[in-house]
């Protein structure tokens, strides 16, 4: 008789605890949908502020960066994403300088594990959040950071360069 | 003579026009081989149209289910996805298999898509919308959907495939379990209502329900039909012969193109088959709601086409069909006849039995009432 009321006990509990599934479940459909429509909701997209999208040189309004050329980010760099060319030009004084001339960036190589932002002697090169980098061919990818006729400015700046998102952050 | 007014919707006066235009002008002979191509046409053509929703409907609710929001970039809200998506398995390449039994494997998926068929013609959609009607309906359904199973064995034993041979034997043991449950009850709304004609069920439907009707023991074998319904549709938390994780996809693993098709299309219309016997038989059917002596009232229910009222009722069953799907986990192969064969079996002949003693008891509401 023990084991008779012990199966039936075991039938209810079973069932009882089948209807709380089926409970939750039902709670659960008329809840907040939280698929995000990609394409439509780029306005209001908020993208994680440290997310590693795209390498970028930041620029001043004269057209200036930081980069002395040194290539230690090149050096630094596991799979060889980053080449800099740099050239060697004479200042007014007979001097012998190193300067940039062309920073190339291969996004297509890059695993974005951040080595060359923190080995930076001189904050030159950012992660920038535009992560919509898909192209058609290959060699789209492969980007030049500085830009034409820039130069590298005189002093190491005191502050930190943002990039353009916590720039509008700050005004905001 | 008001009826006729206040069914303005109904098809079964179109139907009767038509048989009537083909039997002014043309032999009988003919008349009638014209109408059953008319009929068979009809049927395949509904059956496709309803698979085509029912997908479409299935991933939508599971999407809401997990708080998603589903298809919605193939047309408004995605209703054009599985459109799409019928297409590109008609156009899809059918793979040759190596070493397989080329003709086992060629006809399987043919015995499950004629069984379901067979079974989808015996519905009654609506008042006159019925292509079978025997005297036997009831063991018609239960006899001719079970003949699917051949086809499900067929090819796990053809495809060379262990995994499909593993999903092909499960689904066989389970489905052989479940039949047993399914057809014990809905013998016991046959012992209800006194008849297995399907039309005739539903006609003694008018005021009551048979759910109603048989009150304690109709509920518990309506209880029981569905979970073994959804058990014999290998869907729910009974969708052992395809669990992904362990079979790949089971018995149909090396199918591709139209054959898979044909498999899926019977899974999803099984699931339709299962939940319009269960509205037929336990819900009315296509009757519309009606309340003895409420005759305003059951006149303007009738303004409501009745086979709108069956795939209302349908949509209910197939709803609690998908409910259960996304709440409960996947039994394992010996929970699974456990639950048949210890729990479902014995509740399922007491149930039959207590069926008996209140009809013959008079016991019913019907008898109680009217």
């Amino acid at each position: 008789m023990r084991s008779f009321s012990e199966y039936l006990n075991d039938l209810f509990s079973g069932i009882r605890s089948l209807l709380t599934g089926l409970s939750i479940t039902w709670k659960e459909l008329w809840t907040k949908k939280v698929t995000r429509q990609y394409p439509e909701n780029r306005g209001t997209l908020v993208i994680s502020e440290r997310f590693r999208a795209e390498l970028k040189m930041p620029h001043d309004e004269n057209n200036e960066h930081a980069c002395t050329a040194c290539g230690i980010c090149q050096m630094n760099c596991p799979n060889g994403t980053i080449n800099v060319i740099s050239r060697t030009t004479e200042t007014a004084d007979g001097k012998k300088k190193k300067e940039l001339d062309r920073y190339v960036y291969n996004l297509g190589t890059c695993t974005f594990c951040n080595l060359c932002v923190i080995t930076c002697p001189s904050d030159a090169i950012v992660f920038s959040n535009n992560f919509e980098n898909a192209t058609f061919t290959r060699d789209k990818l492969v980007k030049q950071l500085n830009m034409e006729g820039s130069k590298m400015r005189e002093k190491k700046p005191i502050k930190k360069v943002e990039n353009e998102a916590e720039k509008g952050i700050q005004t905001a | 003579m008001l009826l006729n007014y206040s069914q303005p919707l109904e098809l079964n006066k179109l139907t009767s026009r038509i048989d009537a235009a083909l039997h002014a002008a043309l032999p009988d002979y003919w008349a009638v081989t014209i109408e059953l191509v008319l009929v068979g046409i009809l049927i395949i053509a509904t059956y496709a149209l309803l698979a085509v929703v029912l997908i479409y409907v299935e991933r939508k609710i599971t999407a809401f289910f997990q708080a998603r929001i589903g298809p919605n970039r193939v047309g408004k809200y995605g209703i054009f996805q599985t459109v799409a998506d019928v297409t590109k398995i008609l156009i899809k390449e059918i793979i040759h298999i190596n070493r397989i039994d080329k003709f086992l494997f060629y006809t399987a998926p043919f015995f499950i898509i004629v069984a379901s068929i067979l079974t989808f013609g015996a519905i009654p959609f609506g008042q006159g919308l019925q292509a079978v009607d025997f005297n036997i309906g009831v063991l018609y359904v239960i006899s001719v959907s079970s003949l699917g199973i051949i086809g499900v064995l067929l090819a796990g034993w053809s495809s060379n495939n262990k995994y499909s041979m593993i999903g092909a034997m499960r689904s066989g043991a389970q489905f052989v379990s479940y039949e047993l449950s399914a057809g014990i009850a809905l013998m016991t709304i046959v012992v209800l209502s006194g008849t297995m004609q399907l039309s005739t069920m539903v006609e003694s439907q008018r005021y009551c329900w048979n759910i109603f009707n048989g009150h304690i023991s109709a509920l518990v074998a309506f209880v029981i039909y569905l979970i073994s319904g959804h058990a014999e549709t290998n869907r729910g938390p009974f969708d052992l012969p395809e669990a992904e994780s362990e079979l790949t996809a089971g018995y149909h693993t090396e199918y591709s193109g139209l054959q898979f098709g044909f498999f899926y299309l019977a899974e999803y219309l099984n699931m339709f088959i299962i939940a319009s016997i269960g509205a037929t038989v336990f819900l009315g059917g296509w009757m519309p709601l009606q309340i003895a002596g409420w005759e305003s009232f059951n006149q303007l229910m009738w303004f409501i086409p009745s086979y709108l009222w069956f795939f209302g009722k349908v949509a209910l069953l197939i709803f609690f069909s998908l409910w259960v799907r996304w709440s409960f986990p996947r039994l394992r192969i010996d929970q699974l006849l456990n639950l048949e064969w210890k729990y479902l079996l014995p509740i399922n002949l007491v149930n039959l039995l207590v069926m008996v003693i209140l009809v013959l008891t008079g016991l019913t509401l019907t008898d109680i009432f009217y």
